[in-house]
C-alpha cells in the first residue's frame, strides 16, 4: 500500500542527514605556514570564494572547527604545536593536506622539514601542487564533502576503522635511502 | 618538546624592588598558530595588565634549510627555492638571486632583459605593498581593505601566469637571461592593469587614509627613530619611513633604474603610520616605473647568447640547428657551462621588504659553495621588541603588520 | 674614493690586515685578534653605520684553504654609499670571535643565528642562544660534515592516530 507523501516531507537516513548537514559546513582550521597559505587566502578571498561551499567561517581557534587545513611545509620545531592543534578539535574532524610540502615534505629534503605530516597525523585528503591553484583547493574541498556523505556516520563509527592505522607503504623510510651516503 | 617560554637574560635582572611590580606581570604566548603572525612566529609577552613590558620573540618555526639546499642544487635549480621565500613576491626573490649569480660569473644581460626584469620586479613590488597593507587593514578591522588588495593581486597574478604559467611560485629568471619572453597579450595585459589600477588605489587611499580608526591604531605606534633603524641594520620602506633615505635602486643602480625617472618615498615620524604611508607611495612610483619601462622597452634578444655558454639555448635552435643541440646538451648533461671563479660575491637588489641581498662563494662547478641569503624580515624582527615597549597589546597586531615579516624569509 | 683611503689608513694603522677586490668590492681581511678594533674604527671614525650582513662560510671541502671558518661582515656608509666587506677566519676546536653587539644592535641576531648553523661562538655576546633551531637540536647543520637530510630528528615524534591516544 503506497502511502502519498506531501511534497515537503523528506524521508532519509538519520547518518545521511548527519553527513549532508557536516558537509556543507565545514568550518576550515587555516594551518597556513608557507606560500600555500597565500593561495588559501587566495582561495577565501572575492575571486574564487570559498564561501559558496559553506566554508565561509574561518575560525583560528580549533575548538570551533572540524576542518584542519595545513597548508604548507611544516618543520619539526612546527610539529608538536600541529599535533597539539590536532588534539584539540573535537570529533568529526577530517584533514586536507594541501601542497606538496606538507602531502610529502615537496621540495624541501632537508634535516628540519617533516617528509609528510601523514606521518604523524591522520589525513583525508591530499591536493597536489607547489602551491596547488584555488580551484584544486575547493575540489579537494568537493571531494571531501563527497567523502563525508558517503562513508559520514552519526556517531563518528568511520573515524575508528582499525584498518586506517596500519602504516601504509608511502610511510615507511624507504630502505634506500637509509643506505644513500650523504651528499656533502 | 615543550613549549616554555624562552629563557631572557632580563629574568636574573630583577631586584627586590621590582618584586611588587612582578606579581602583576603576566605572561601571553603570542602564536606560533595566530591569524595575526602571518605564518608561524611566536612572541612570547610579558604584559603588565595590557601594557607590554617585554616580548621575546620566538622563531624557527619555518626554517628549512634553504641555505643547506643551496649548496646541492646548481644556480639554475636555486631559483625555484628562492621563490619561496619572500613568497609575497617571488619574483623579486628570483631577479635578486640571479642577479648575485650573473654578478659573479660576469655575464652581462641583454637590455631587453633588464627591462622585463625592472617590470616584473615593480610589479612584484605592487603585489607585496598591496598584501603588506591588505593584511594590516585586515587586523586593524579593515575587510574591504584587504578584499580591495587581493583583488588587484590577482590581477596580476594573471599577469604572471600569462608570461610565465604560473600565479606566484615563478622561477622566471635564468642565468642570463629569463625562461620566457614577453608576449604582446601581456603586454596589453600589463597596460590594462596600469589603466585600472590608479582607481582602485585612490578608493584604497580614501579608505584608511584619514580614517579615524585606523589613524588612532597605527599614529604614533612603534616609533623607531632614525638612528636606531640605523644601528638595527633596517632597510626597506621599515627605514625609509624613519627618515633614512637609502634606497638601493638609486644608491647603487642595477637593471633599468639609471634610466628611469623616479622618486624614493621616505617619511620621518618612523610610526606604523608613515610606513603605511611609505608603501601606499612606493605604489604610486612603482606603477610609474611599469608604465616608462613598458614604453621604454628595447627590442632584441631577451636571453644572452650560446657563446656564453650560461644560457640554455631556444627550443627551435636545439631541435633545427646543430649549434644549438650540442650547447644544451653540453648545459645539461656534461655541466660544460660557464666558468664560475673561485671567489665570493654579495650582491643586493631592493626587494620590496628591504635589502635582499645574496653572499655567493663560487667554487668553480656550476653549484653554489655557499649561498646565503640576506632576509630583511629577520633583521627588522629583531627590532620588534624594542619597538612593542610600553604599547598596548592591540598594538603588537599594528606593529607586527607594518613590519611585514613573512615567515619563510625570517626562518629560511 | 672614500673605502679606499679608509681601508689604506687601517692598514697602516692595524697589523695584519690585507685588502684585495673583486669586480669592484673591496674587501678587507684582518686576523681574528684585531676584528674588533678594525671594526670598531670603521663604525667609528669612517662612518659605516650600517651592518648590511654576519655570516660565515665553512671552507671544509674548498681548494686552497687555510682556515676553517670565515667571517664575513658586510658594511655600508648611508652617506655616501660606499660598501666594504671584511673577513676573519677561525679555526676548529671551539672557533670563537669577539661580538660586534656593542657597536651595531642589529648583529645580535645575526650571530646568533651564525652560532646556531656553524657553532661559532661570539665572546662578550649577552644572549648567545639557538634562533632557528630547537634547543634541543644537538648538531650544526650547515656545517659541510653534517647531512643535508639530517640524521634522523625530524621523524623523532610521536604518531597520532585516529584511535583515542
Amino acid at each position: 500500500m503506497a502511502i502519498e507523501l506531501p511534497e515537503n516531507v523528506v524521508i532519509s537516513k538519520l547518518d545521511e542527514l548527519a553527513s549532508w548537514g557536516r558537509k556543507n559546513s565545514l568550518w576550515p582550521m587555516p594551518f597556513a605556514t608557507a606560500c600555500c597559505g597565500i593561495e588559501l587566502m587566495a582561495t577565501g578571498a572575492s575571486r574564487h570564494d570559498l564561501a559558496r561551499f559553506g566554508a565561509e567561517v574561518f575560525r583560528f581557534t580549533p575548538r570551533q572547527c572540524d576542518l584542519m587545513i595545513v597548508a604548507g611545509r611544516v618543520v619539526m620545531k612546527m610539529l608538536p604545536v600541529l599535533q597539539r592543534i590536532w588534539q584539540q578539535m573535537h570529533e568529526p574532524k577530517w584533514c586536507i593536506s594541501m601542497g606538496a610540502c606538507a602531502s610529502t615534505g615537496g621540495v624541501f629534503d632537508t634535516y628540519s622539514v617533516v617528509q609528510g605530516i601523514d606521518r604523524f597525523i591522520p589525513v583525508d585528503m591530499y591536493v597536489p601542487g607547489c602551491p596547488p591553484r584555488p580551484e584544486q583547493l575547493i575540489q579537494a574541498i568537493i571531494d571531501l564533502q563527497d567523502k563525508i556523505q558517503a562513508e559520514g556516520t552519526v556517531s563518528g563509527r568511520e573515524f575508528n576503522t582499525s584498518r586506517r592505522q596500519e602504516p601504509k607503504r608511502a610511510l615507511l623510510e624507504l630502505p634506500v635511502l637509509q643506505n644513500t651516503p650523504p651528499r656533502v | 618538546m615543550s613549549l616554555s617560554s624562552p629563557a631572557s637574560p632580563t629574568d636574573h635582572a630583577d631586584s627586590q624592588s621590582d618584586q611588587q611590580s612582578q606579581e602583576y606581570l603576566w605572561t601571553l604566548n603570542f602564536g606560533p598558530q595566530h591569524p595575526a603572525t602571518h605564518t608561524t612566529l611566536r612572541i612570547v609577552l610579558k604584559l603588565d595588565g595590557e601594557r607590554v613590558v617585554d616580548a621575546l620573540p620566538d622563531i624557527g618555526y619555518l626554517h628549512s634549510g634553504f641555505e643547506k639546499i643551496g649548496e646541492h642544487l646548481d644556480y639554475d635549480q636555486y631559483v625555484t627555492v628562492t621563490d619561496r621565500m619572500n613568497y609575497i613576491s617571488p619574483i623579486s626573490n628570483n631577479v635578486a638571486w640571479h642577479h648575485a649569480v650573473e654578478s659573479l660569473v660576469g655575464i652581462e644581460i641583454p637590455p631587453r632583459c633588464v627591462y622585463l626584469r625592472t617590470i616584473i620586479c615593480e610589479l612584484a613590488r605592487i603585489s607585496d605593498h598591496l598584501l603588506c597593507n591588505g593584511a594590516v587593514g585586515l587586523d586593524t578591522g579593515a575587510f574591504t581593505f584587504f578584499l580591495y588588495g587581493f583583488y588587484q593581486r590577482e590581477k596580476i597574478y594573471d599577469i604572471f601566469e600569462s608570461l610565465c604559467g604560473a600565479r606566484f611560485t615563478n622561477s622566471y629568471t635564468r642565468v642570463g637571461g629569463v625562461s620566457h619572453d614577453i608576449t604582446p597579450v601581456t603586454i596589453e595585459m600589463i597596460r590594462e592593469f596600469c589603466r585600472n589600477f590608479p582607481k582602485t588605489l585612490r578608493d584604497m587611499e580614501n579608505l584608511l587614509n584619514r580614517n579615524r580608526i585606523f589613524v588612532d591604531r597605527t599614529r604614533g605606534v612603534g616609533v623607531l627613530t632614525k638612528e636606531e633603524a640605523i644601528n638595527r641594520s633596517c632597510t626597506g620602506p621599515i627605514a625609509r619611513a624613519s627618515g633614512v633615505t637609502v634606497d638601493l635602486r638609486k644608491d647603487q643602480p642595477y637593471l633599468a633604474y639609471n634610466d628611469l625617472d623616479f622618486k624614493v618615498c621616505c617619511a620621518t615620524e618612523g610610526d606604523s603610520f608613515a610606513r603605511y604611508l611609505v608603501r601606499m607611495a612606493e605604489m604610486w612610483e612603482s606603477l610609474r616605473l611599469v608604465e616608462q619601462a613598458l614604453e621604454n622597452l628595447p627590442s632584441g634578444p631577451v636571453n644572452v647568447g650560446m657563446d656564453d655558454r650560461a644560457h640554455k639555448p631556444d627550443k627551435t635552435m636545439v631541435y633545427s640547428t646543430i649549434e644549438g643541440a650540442i650547447s644544451h646538451f653540453e648545459l645539461v648533461m656534461s655541466n660544460r657551462g660557464a666558468e664560475v671563479p673561485c671567489e665570493e660575491i654579495y650582491a643586493a637588489t631592493e626587494a620590496p621588504n628591504g635589502e635582499l641581498g645574496f653572499y655567493l662563494v663560487g667554487d668553480g662547478s656550476n653549484r653554489a659553495y655557499r649561498a646565503r641569503c640576506r632576509p630583511p624580515s629577520f633583521i627588522h624582527f629583531a627590532a620588534f621588541p624594542h619597538l612593542i615597549r610600553g604599547h598596548t597589546l592591540s598594538d603588537v597586531v599594528a606593529v607586527l603588520g607594518s613590519l611585514n615579516i613573512i615567515a619563510a624569509e625570517l626562518d629560511r | 674614493m672614500p673605502v679606499t683611503t679608509a681601508i689604506e689608513s687601517i692598514i697602516r694603522r692595524v697589523d695584519g690586515v690585507t685588502t684585495d677586490a673583486y669586480k669592484a668590492q673591496h674587501r678587507m681581511t684582518a686576523p681574528v685578534d684585531s676584528i674588533h678594533e678594525v671594526l670598531a674604527m670603521l663604525h667609528g671614525d669612517y662612518g659605516f653605520d650600517l651592518l648590511v650582513d654576519v655570516t660565515c662560510v665553512d671552507y671544509l671541502n674548498y681548494r686552497d684553504a687555510d682556515h676553517r671558518f670565515g667571517l664575513v661582515y658586510v658594511l655600508s656608509n648611508t652617506d655616501n654609499n660606499a660598501r666594504l666587506i671584511v673577513r676573519t677566519y677561525v679555526d676548529d676546536p671551539e672557533p670563537t670571535v669577539p661580538s660586534v653587539t656593542d657597536l651595531w644592535k642589529g648583529a645580535d641576531w645575526m650571530e646568533r643565528e651564525v652560532w646556531d648553523m656553524f657553532g661559532v661562538r661570539f665572546a662578550d655576546h649577552a644572549d648567545l642562544r639557538r634562533i632557528l633551531l630547537p634547543d634541543e637540536f644537538a648538531a650544526h647543520p650547515l656545517r659541510k660534515d653534517y647531512p643535508l637530510q639530517g640524521r634522523g630528528e625530524r621523524h623523532n615524534f610521536p604518531v597520532l592516530t585516529r584511535d583515542h591516544e
